[in-house]
This record gives C-alpha cells, sequence and structure tokens, in this order.
C-alpha cells in the first residue's frame, strides 16, 4: 500500500496533460480539422506558464498564460487552414516545429530556476476516507478541472445544439454549409478551443508535473495525444480511460526500469503508439464503426464558395 | 435575376413567377442555368442583378436560414445529410435554434404518416436507401411548414417506385397549397406531374407554358434549341468495315450515382461518326468507362476492336489497338490538373507515338507533339510547360481534343467534346473530327448538344436510363423524334405509341 498510492498518484499526474491535450484535439478533429501542432502549442503553453508564475508568483495567471499562448499559437494554424486553405498536415507539422523553437528561446533565461508547484486543494470530508481521500481529494486545480472537462465535452458533444453543429461540421462541411452553418466559424472556435486545451497541458507540465523548465520538457506527449484521439475513436470517455492508460504505462516504464525489471526502456515508450496502431487495426475492420466516429471530413479543407 | 461567374452568364434576366398550389418545372439542360438560378431563391448565391417578390414584397434573401424564415424549403439533388449522424439529430440541424426538440419527435411522426413518408427516427443515415434518405429532406422542409418548396433534380437517384410515391405526396402538397418548384429535365415527369413549366437554355428563359398543352417532343426541342443547324458536315464516301463492335454491353452500378448499362448493342464502322445523344446522367459516364477499359466488363467479347475482344483490356492495351477515348471531365480525368501540357500530351500519346525509348523519355518529341497540338487547335496558354490547371476549361478542352486527334487513332470515344469552348472552337473540333472520320477512323460521339450531333453525325442514338435506342440515320430522324428517344422510347415505332398514348 504504501508504494501503490504513490504509484497512482503520479499516474494520475501523468495521465492530466495527455487529457487536456488529447480532449482539445478531440474537438477539432470532430469539427474536422486535423491540428498536427499539439507538441508545438503544449510547449508554448508550457514555457508561458512557467515565465508568468516565475515573474509574478501567480498560480492562476500562470495558468491562463499557459491557455493563452496555446489558444494564440492556434491561431496562426487556423487562419493558415482556414483562410488560405493550406495544407492541414504541413501547417500542423509546421506548427510543432515553429512551437518548439520558440519555445526554447522564450525560456532561456528560466532553465534552473525552481517552482513549488500548484498548490493542492483538499477537499473537506472526503479526504478523510481511507485510501480513496488521499488518493482523489488531494489535488490542484487543474486535475480537478481535467475531470469536470471531460464530463462537460461529453455533455456538449451529445446533448447540445452546439456540440451537434460542431459535429455534423466535421461529418460533411458542404451539408452543413448547404443547411447555413458557417464552416470556417466553427472550425475556428474548434480550433481555438484544441489550442488552450494543449496550451493548458503544456502549463501542467510545467507548473504541476514536473515544476520547472527545461527545452523540449513535452518529450512528445503532443504525439501521444494525437495518437489517443484515434485510438478512443473520437469518444470523450474513452479519452478519459486512454489517458490514465497511457499515462500508467509512462510511470510504469520508469518503475520497471528502477526496479530493474528487463523490459528496455523504449518498448515502454513505444506501448501507447502500438496500442493505437492495434485500435486503428480492430476499428478499420468495421466500416460501419469508423463512418459512426470517425468525423469524415477530418484534414479537407473547406472552400466556401462553391 | 442576373448572376455570372468568371467566364459565364450563368442566368441573363431570368424571370420566374409561382402560385401558391402550383407544381411549376424548371426545365432546361445541364448547365443552362437551374440550380444556380434556385440557389438564388434559396439565399446560398446573391444575384448580380434583379429582384425576388415573396407574397407581394421585395425580399433580399441573404442566407439559407432567412430563405427558411420566409417559408423557403429546399430539397437538394446531393442531399445534405450527415451520414453518421441519426435521422433525428439530421432533422435538429435543419431547423432554427429556437425548436422546441422536445415536440419534434412527435411532429416528425405526425408528418411521416400523414404524407406516407415512413421513417425511424433513431437510425443512423448511413445505414438508409437513398429513397430513404430524401424522406429525411423533405421531412426536414415539412417541419418548417414552408409556402414554397422547392426540388433540386429529386428523382435523379430514386427508383420507380419511389418517384411514384414521391408524386403522390407533392400532389398532396400542391392540393394543400403549397407552392413547388420542380426542377428536372425528365420531360416524362414533368408531363405528368407539373402545371407550368419555365424552360432555361443557356442562362436564358426561352419559354413558360402550360404543361397540358405540351407535349414531351416539344419541350425537348425548346429545351434543346429550335435553331437546329442543317448544315451537316455531311457524309462523305460509305463507311467502310467495323471497327467497334459492341453486343448485349452490361455493366452493373458502381455505387447508387451511377446508372446501369443494360444490354448495349451497336457498332461504328470505319469513316463515320455515330452520335449518342442523351440527358446528361442516363449512363453516358458509365458508357465511356466502359468503352476505354476503365471498366471493364465480365463479358469479354462485348466490346470488340477490330473483331478483338477488348472487354477484359484496360486503357493502354485498347490504345495499342487504335483507341482512343477522350472523358467528359477535364481536369482529374482528361488531364492532370497539376501537370504540364507536354507532360499531359506524353500521359496518352507516349506508346502510340513512341515517346520512349528504353524507359526514358524522349523530351524533344513529346514538346514537339505538344506544339502541333497547341498550335492546329489554338489552344491560348503560357506555352507548353504551362499546367493544364492553369488553362480555361475551353482551351483546356482544346488541348484535351487535339491530343487525341493528332494520335491519328483508328477508333475514337468523345464525350462533350464541344462542353464549354466557344463557337469558333466548336467549329474547328467539328471538323477535326469530320476530317478524322473522312480519313477512316471511326468516331463515337457522346453528347447532349444535339444540334452539334445532327451536324457532325452519321447516324445517331439515344441513351436513356443505361439503355440505347436502336441508330438511326442522321438524315432520317427529326429532333423530335431524338427527344422522345432520349425520354426512353426505343425505337421510332415506339414514339408513335407513346405520341398517340399522349
Amino acid at each position: 500500500m504504501d508504494i501503490l498510492i504513490p504509484t497512482l498518484l503520479t499516474i494520475i499526474t501523468a495521465a492530466t496533460p495527455l487529457l487536456y491535450a488529447a480532449i482539445g484535439e478531440m474537438i477539432s478533429e470532430k469539427a474536422g480539422v486535423l491540428n498536427l501542432g499539439v507538441e508545438g502549442m503544449m510547449l508554448l503553453g508550457a514555457v508561458c506558464g512557467f515565465a508568468t508564475v516565475h515573474f509574478t508568483g501567480s498560480a492562476t495567471l500562470a495558468i491562463l498564460a499557459g491557455f493563452l499562448a496555446g489558444a494564440g499559437l492556434s491561431i496562426i494554424f487556423a487562419v493558415l487552414v482556414l483562410g488560405f486553405q493550406s495544407s492541414q498536415v504541413a501547417t500542423g507539422l509546421a506548427l510543432t516545429i515553429f512551437g518548439i523553437g520558440l519555445s526554447a528561446l522564450l525560456g532561456q533565461n528560466l532553465v534552473g530556476i525552481a517552482y513549488d508547484g500548484l498548490p493542492k486543494i483538499t477537499i473537506p470530508f472526503l479526504y478523510d476516507i481511507p485510501v480513496l481521500g488521499p488518493l482523489l481529494f488531494n489535488h490542484d486545480i487543474l486535475v480537478y478541472g481535467s475531470i469536470v472537462l471531460v464530463v462537460a465535452v461529453a455533455w456538449f458533444l451529445n446533448h447540445t445544439r452546439p456540440g451537434l453543429i460542431l459535429r455534423a461540421v466535421g461529418n460533411s462541411h458542404d451539408a452543413a454549409h448547404a443547411i447555413g452553418y458557417h464552416v470556417l466559424r466553427i472550425r475556428f472556435f474548434a480550433i481555438l478551443f484544441g489550442g488552450g486545451m494543449a496550451g493548458l497541458a503544456g502549463a501542467y507540465l510545467s507548473l504541476a508535473y514536473s515544476p520547472l523548465w527545461i527545452e523540449n520538457m513535452s518529450a512528445g506527449r503532443g504525439w501521444i495525444a494525437l495518437a489517443l484521439v484515434v485510438f478512443a475513436t473520437w469518444r470523450p470517455w474513452r479519452v478519459l480511460i486512454g489517458a490514465y492508460l497511457f499515462g500508467g504505462i509512462t510511470i510504469l516504464q520508469l518503475h520497471a526500469q528502477a526496479l530493474g525489471i528487463g523490459v528496455p526502456s523504449q518498448v515502454m515508450s513505444m506501448l501507447p503508439y502500438i496500442a493505437t496502431i492495434v485500435v486503428l487495426v480492430l476499428i478499420s475492420r468495421d466500416r460501419n464503426k469508423i463512418r459512426l466516429n470517425a468525423p469524415a471530413c477530418i484534414g479537407k479543407p473547406f472552400h466556401p464558395t462553391s | 435575376m442576373t448572376k455570372s461567374f468568371p467566364g459565364v452568364l450563368a442566368n441573363d434576366h431570368v424571370n420566374l413567377s409561382i402560385a401558391s398550389g402550383e407544381i411549376h418545372a424548371l426545365l432546361g439542360e445541364n448547365g443552362a442555368g437551374k440550380s444556380t438560378l434556385v440557389k438564388m431563391i434559396y439565399g446560398i448565391l446573391r444575384p448580380d442583378q434583379g429582384q425576388i417578390k415573396w407574397k407581394g414584397n421585395t425580399v433580399e434573401i441573404t442566407n439559407p436560414a432567412f430563405a427558411r424564415s420566409l417559408g423557403v424549403a429546399m430539397v437538394f439533388q446531393h442531399f445534405s445529410l450527415f451520414d453518421s449522424l441519426t435521422v433525428f439529430e439530421n432533422i435538429v440541424l435543419g431547423m432554427d435554434a429556437s425548436t422546441d426538440t422536445s415536440k419534434l419527435r412527435s411532429e416528425i411522426e405526425d408528418i411521416s404518416t400523414r404524407y406516407g413518408l415512413p421513417l425511424d427516427a433513431n437510425r443512423h443515415v448511413y445505414t438508409l436507401s437513398v429513397g430513404e434518405r430524401q424522406r429525411i429532406e423533405i421531412i426536414r422542409c415539412l417541419l418548417q411548414h414552408p409556402s414554397l418548396l422547392v426540388m433540386d433534380e429529386p428523382t435523379s437517384v430514386l427508383t420507380p417506385q419511389e418517384v411514384e410515391k414521391l408524386f403522390e405526396t407533392l400532389n398532396r402538397l400542391a392540393d394543400e397549397g403549397m407552392a413547388i418548384l420542380y426542377i428536372s429535365h425528365k420531360l416524362d415527369e414533368i408531363k405528368a406531374l407539373c402545371h407550368h413549366a419555365t424552360i432555361l437554355r443557356g442562362g436564358k428563359v426561352v419559354d413558360s407554358v402550360q404543361v397540358e398543352t405540351e407535349t414531351p417532343s416539344s419541350l425537348a426541342a425548346k429545351m434543346m434549341g429550335e435553331s437546329l443547324a442543317t448544315s451537316n458536315l455531311g457524309q462523305q464516301g460509305e463507311p467502310g468495315e467495323i471497327r467497334l463492335q459492341v453486343s448485349g454491353l452490361g455493366v452493373l452500378a458502381m455505387d447508387e450515382f451511377s446508372i446501369p448499362l443494360k444490354n448495349i448493342t451497336f457498332e461504328v464502322r470505319s469513316g463515320e461518326i455515330l452520335g449518342v445523344a442523351g440527358v446528361a446522367g442516363n449512363g453516358q459516364d458509365e458508357l465511356l468507362k466502359a468503352l476505354s477499359g476503365e471498366t471493364l466488363t465480365a463479358d469479354l467479347s462485348a466490346i470488340q476492336i477490330d473483331g478483338k475482344p477488348c472487354g477484359g483490356k484496360g486503357p493502354n492495351a485498347r490504345r495499342m489497338l487504335g483507341m482512343s477515348t477522350i472523358p467528359e471531365e477535364r481536369l482529374g480525368h482528361g488531364a492532370v490538373p497539376g501537370m504540364s501540357l507536354v507532360d499531359n500530351g506524353l500521359l496518352t500519346a507516349f506508346q502510340r507515338l513512341e515517346f520512349l525509348t528504353g524507359g526514358f523519355i524522349v523530351r524533344g518529341a513529346s514538346e514537339l507533339f505538344a506544339q502541333e497540338v497547341v498550335h492546329r487547335f489554338n489552344v491560348k496558354s503560357h506555352g507548353i510547360e504551362a499546367v493544364a490547371s492553369s488553362l480555361s476549361g475551353g482551351n483546356l478542352q482544346k488541348f484535351i481534343v487535339g491530343r487525341e486527334i493528332c494520335q491519328k487513332p483508328e477508333l475514337l470515344v468523345v464525350s462533350q467534346p464541344t462542353w464549354g469552348v466557344d463557337a469558333g472552337a466548336a467549329q474547328t473540333i467539328h471538323e477535326a473530327l469530320r476530317q478524322l472520320a473522312s480519313e477512316g477512323t471511326a468516331v463515337v460521339v457522346i453528347s447532349q448538344d444535339l444540334d452539334e450531333l445532327m451536324k457532325i453525325s452519321d447516324r445517331i442514338a439515344a441513351i436513356c436510363a443505361g439503355e440505347l435506342s436502336q441508330t438511326y440515320s442522321a438524315a432520317d430522324v427529326t429532333i423530335e423524334q431524338i427527344g422522345l428517344m432520349m425520354a426512353g422510347a426505343h425505337s421510332v415505332g415506339e414514339i408513335t405509341e407513346k405520341v398517340n398514348a399522349i
């Protein structure tokens, strides 16, 4: 038990950034936009969040800065992809490379500075429950927020009219346009949300997960988040499960190394991607399943004039 | 109403009025401007000039939502449905935000029973047949209690039984006082359903008639244009031996939007031009693909070139036998949009004109070939290195047609040879086709332009719903007779019967 609870706690912290980034990307993809810039937006969110807390001391402002940084970078993507109809894949990749470089530049003087981490919020009474209390009810605001986010997004997509419109735009932008919806406007906000969530994911890394700034500190989590969306077949609850699964694999890999278990760490690092490939193969076998969940218009540019 | 697009005047001072309770047909060939007109009525496009009066008041319809609020509803030719959503969700998306979704379910049920449109609201759209999908569109429209229902070629994807049901529904709606604007180029449907017809040709209203007093053939004549050019470029000499023999060709529909070909039989002799008339979407594309070798046929001898069975041979093998094909779709089918004219020329000509030596491209020869085509057909471009997509439609058409003609094929199948090219260029292409025939090539011209077919063909047949009529010498048929064959009559004998029946 002494090892188990700390391990589970680290799994939660490892899963949270994946959850934010993947939920954001899922919304963007549901609207039909594939944004491969998640990694770049996460890094910019991380460095801006950390810089803000370093210079102002305010964790709230830092979280806000992380969100705005990710959303800001995604505006560049939105303008290129929606306004100029550039290729989503190429633009997303460029955004990641740009984000890696820009964050390293901005964070030059922040390397090696320590921060205490986001304050933990202990929920009274519930915390007193044995085992579960310390496990579930003593976290920072972003961990609680991530769960609320999943619930909110699931409800938004399945039970609200704007959520329905968002799915419709991703399913057939031509049909949505013909009925009279503003495809580009809806996609713009979806991209913005995706960027903001990626920024929050980054801010969580530099403010809570390992509260410091180092270059390229997201270390491929943006790509795991992208894989996670496909793994979850674009469903919020599965994103939650997948994030904890992938987060768990990351942590187990560290523990396995510490315990000297003879699995090469590289194999463990591969696991999320292998799992995604397996899921892709499995869902590809059933055309209807893909039709039902995957946004049909993903990656396709939309020309409102035709 | 006037609307122009770059290079075309899609609608040229078009007038149209519809009264409540009236089923009004909007009749015209492809590209006549029907869709442009209704898109303006529904607020998808804005007119350059002109005005719309709604129940006596001038309105400016700026977007579809506003059109809906006025009481205009539209059923699209290609449904605007979302495959992965349920029927109910699709209907909700078509309603304005203020609609009370909780009451919607019972309303849907109400309408579907009242008008005989059975539908399960919880099913996902991708599981439904085309007819069922159209029901969703119709119900979606009826839920808004419109006073004008616009239907853009609603029957093009329906089975005859589904068409019959649709007509019942439409008649009931008209009886209840709804105005229906029915767009179609199927003459028998218009005759059966509509009260009044406005006929468009080349973006202009050519006539507005009471359907009762018209016959399908008179409507066809108005739709196609009465000014028949009598200057048949003429048959020169007797046709030679059979080049292309098509017997009992049948092709199944590839998907829900394609037309199955049924028992198509004809032959083309060297030195003659066979014209295949038909309204778009009656199997022309499928016929061209079967002839070009893009679609292979199970019956290998259904298509014979110079007596050799070719049903299982692909396009390149057929090209080696002396056949060339020119598809209707220029960009993406007839030419690679992003490649230069030289490369596009090379792609179909390299085998017959030997532009390859040991697998390497002979640059000079292919450039000379492209030059020749550009020069002979007066293709306006920024040189032969210009990419295909940078050419205007007409110029690219001239290049593609020229590319095949300059290869001097023994057999040429061409679809819509002069679609979108100006009169002078059309003349060049016609003369080139005629000259090719006089040099002994067998030519098949598939076209919607009856004037064109009457002008250049030696013999004419019509294709309708995937079936080909008998062929007739161009000198022996009238435009009315062809019009009726395009509407489904198979022979002149049958035409007389049909005329008597009407």
